[in-house]
């Protein structure tokens, strides 16, 4: 028990802010640096709504999305449900593909993995195909299911803001067999 | 000159005046006119007045159901409603096996779990969990079916990364012990390696820390209840020694440590191993006093694309005392390997393959094998059709063969 103690005492010596691993300022920063990004926001209309809604697989809700822009560069910051708590986002678009994707705040005790650049560069210039899926596949984590479809999510939604404020990005994938596009376990 | 200029110009005036001057009657119109004006005015601001009046009124029922919504009691449900999640998960079979021991074929459907979360968030850092289950329907005396709580415990992260936990809960030991909703496993039963040597599905009451050291690399640590396989009952097998925190014996405690690496996505590599102090729990048998048991389990996963594997071995290494109740008993192993693939976004095909020994201390030929081949069909990533084909042998003749039918649900 001594030894377990111990154990236990040696790990909690490096304390930080709990789940909070980059500010929002802090991601717009390094995202937009030097340049300063305008903020706009997105109105929801019913049809944007629904699309949005099928996407989480579930009702969204508010009035406008707010999002960051410079040149044709859009940062999107969400937040979406993995099993209990919200894991926040930060999805960085040009051109119609993901320029980076970034876990900044993670909650739940268990799926943490989805926050480390193995895991998030699987999502680098992917891009959304009509059918507003993913075009391409990603390996998911064991037990942080929950996790990585939240994750993936909010990716799609993020590219599919992305070119209601940018349509003439509109990306020309052909529609094809839609792909499955987390791993789930099994 | 001047006399006649001073006159003209009074004369101008005089006749301007009396022409500017209104005469009594255009005065009497104009004050009626006035008096009009006045009077919609006075109207109109009664009309003003009215409607700030009722603005007001309105404008304070709107505080009122804004003050009832943000802080009145269904604030405080929705705030509770928040903190507090339920979930679950459920999946019934139909079995239809024949065997050559006629007394284990099976022809029947049964609602094998039907489960319910819950928990709540009390602050950011401590949460309660829990897990109630029914087994097999119908719970009772003379029934076939269990209720159980299979966890109800209180998690407190103490430290950025690190997190404790006293209650009921499950063993970090196996692929399936932790994770078994049925739509994230393969097989409409889960696999016999895990249910007869692990032995899933297990929980324990105690302590238990957790949490990440490096990147992608986790552990668990704790102290909690341990089997009791009782050797007056002729018990030999693990999966006998499973108490389920129900008055459970306490007399000697279980310990338990595992190291897991999940830092390349599609990967899970695991190590657990635990000591049991003794799970004869103060018996004594044949003048032996103690049984103490070591697990070792290893497994790993992988799925990359459609591709996807799961490798499975699990060893106890029991107390030569335990051969007094069973010969060969003191050694308990299985392992399984099951490759698989994603045909389609929505289907997945199998195949298993399962060896284990509960009595692999002798030499005796007490192995058993099963073979398992079938897929998953996903209505929704949370909803799954299942169905498979099995073969169970073993080295005493028995055979168990047959399929397996299967729906299974979580949320």
């Amino acid at each position: 028990m001594a030894l377990l103690l111990s154990f236990t005492l040696f790990f909690s010596s490096a304390v930080l802010s709990k789940g909070i691993y980059q500010t929002v300022p802090e991601f717009l920063e390094e995202v937009f640096s030097p340049e300063e990004p305008q903020q706009a926001f997105l109105w929801l209309t019913p049809e944007l709504k629904e699309t949005a809604s099928k996407i989480l697989n579930h009702t969204v809700r508010g009035l406008r999305v707010r999002y960051w822009q410079s040149g044709e560069k859009t940062a999107w910051i969400m937040e979406e449900i993995g099993k209990e708590l919200p894991i926040t986002i930060g999805v960085v678009v040009n051109q119609g593909r993901i320029d980076q994707l970034k876990i900044l705040a993670f909650r739940e005790s268990r799926g943490g993995e989805v926050r480390y650049p193995a895991f998030t560069a699987q999502y680098q210039d992917v891009k959304i195909t009509p059918n507003n899926k993913l075009d391409a596949h990603i390996d998911g984590i064991t037990g942080a299911t929950l996790s990585v479809r939240a994750v993936t999510k909010v990716a799609t939604l993020a590219l599919h803001y992305h070119q209601q404020v940018n349509p003439e990005q509109l990306t020309q994938t052909p529609h094809k067999e839609n792909k499955e596009l987390v791993t789930t376990s099994p | 000159m001047h006399k006649k200029l001073l006159a003209a110009v009074v004369g101008l005036n005089v006749a301007a005046a009396a022409q500017a001057a209104p005469s009594l009657e255009e005065m009497w119109d104009l004050v009626q006119k006035q008096q009009a004006e006045i009077t919609q005015l006075k109207s109109q601001l009664k009309d003003t007045e009215q409607r700030v009046s009722e603005t007001e009124v309105k404008t304070e029922a709107t505080f009122a159901a804004v003050e009832e919504v943000t802080a009145g009691p269904v604030a405080k449900l929705a705030d509770w409603a928040d903190k507090t999640t339920i979930g679950g998960y459920g999946e019934m079979h139909y079995n239809n096996l024949t065997s050559d021991d006629s007394s284990k074929s099976k022809d029947e459907f049964d609602l094998h779990r039907f489960v319910v979360f819950f928990g709540h968030q009390f602050n950011e850092d401590l949460r309660f969990f829990s897990e109630l289950e029914v087994e097999h329907n119908v719970a009772g005396e003379g029934k076939n079916g269990e209720v159980e709580v299979e966890q109800a415990f209180i998690e407190w992260d103490y430290a950025e990364n690190h997190r404790a936990k006293a209650g009921v809960f499950l063993m970090p030991v196996g692929i399936i012990n932790e994770t078994h909703e049925p739509e994230t496993f393969y097989g409409v039963e889960r696999n016999p390696v895990e249910k007869n040597i692990i032995p899933a599905t297990w929980w324990e009451g105690g302590a238990m820390f957790s949490g990440e050291i490096a990147e992608g690399f986790s552990y668990d640590a704790g102290v909690h209840s341990g089997l009791f396989i009782d050797p007056t009952a002729s018990k030999s097998n693990i999966r006998d020694g499973r108490q389920k925190v129900s008055k459970a014996k306490g007399d000697d405690l279980a310990y338990t440590a595992r190291i897991k690496y999940t830092g390349m996505p599609g990967l899970e590599l695991a190590a657990t191993v635990q000591h049991q102090t003794d799970v004869w729990q103060g018996e004594s048998f044949a003048g032996e006093e103690e049984a103490d048991a070591t697990l070792w389990e290893l497994h790993g996963v992988y799925n990359n694309g459609p591709f996807g594997v799961r490798a499975l071995y699990a060893q106890w290494d029991i107390d030569d005392v335990i051969e007094n109740v069973k010969a060969g008993a003191d050694e308990q192993e299985g392992f399984y390997i099951e490759p698989s693939y994603r045909l389609t976004e929505k289907l997945g095909i199998f195949a298993r393959y399962s060896e284990w020994d509960n009595q692999a201390g002798d030499s005796s030929d007490t192995e058993k094998q099963q073979y398992d081949l079938g897929f998953n069909y996903w209505l929704d990533d949370h909803v799954v059709l299942k169905a498979d084909y099995m073969r169970e042998d073993s080295e005493t003749g028995d055979e168990l063969r047959g399929f397996n039918l299967g729906v299974g649900w979580s949320f």
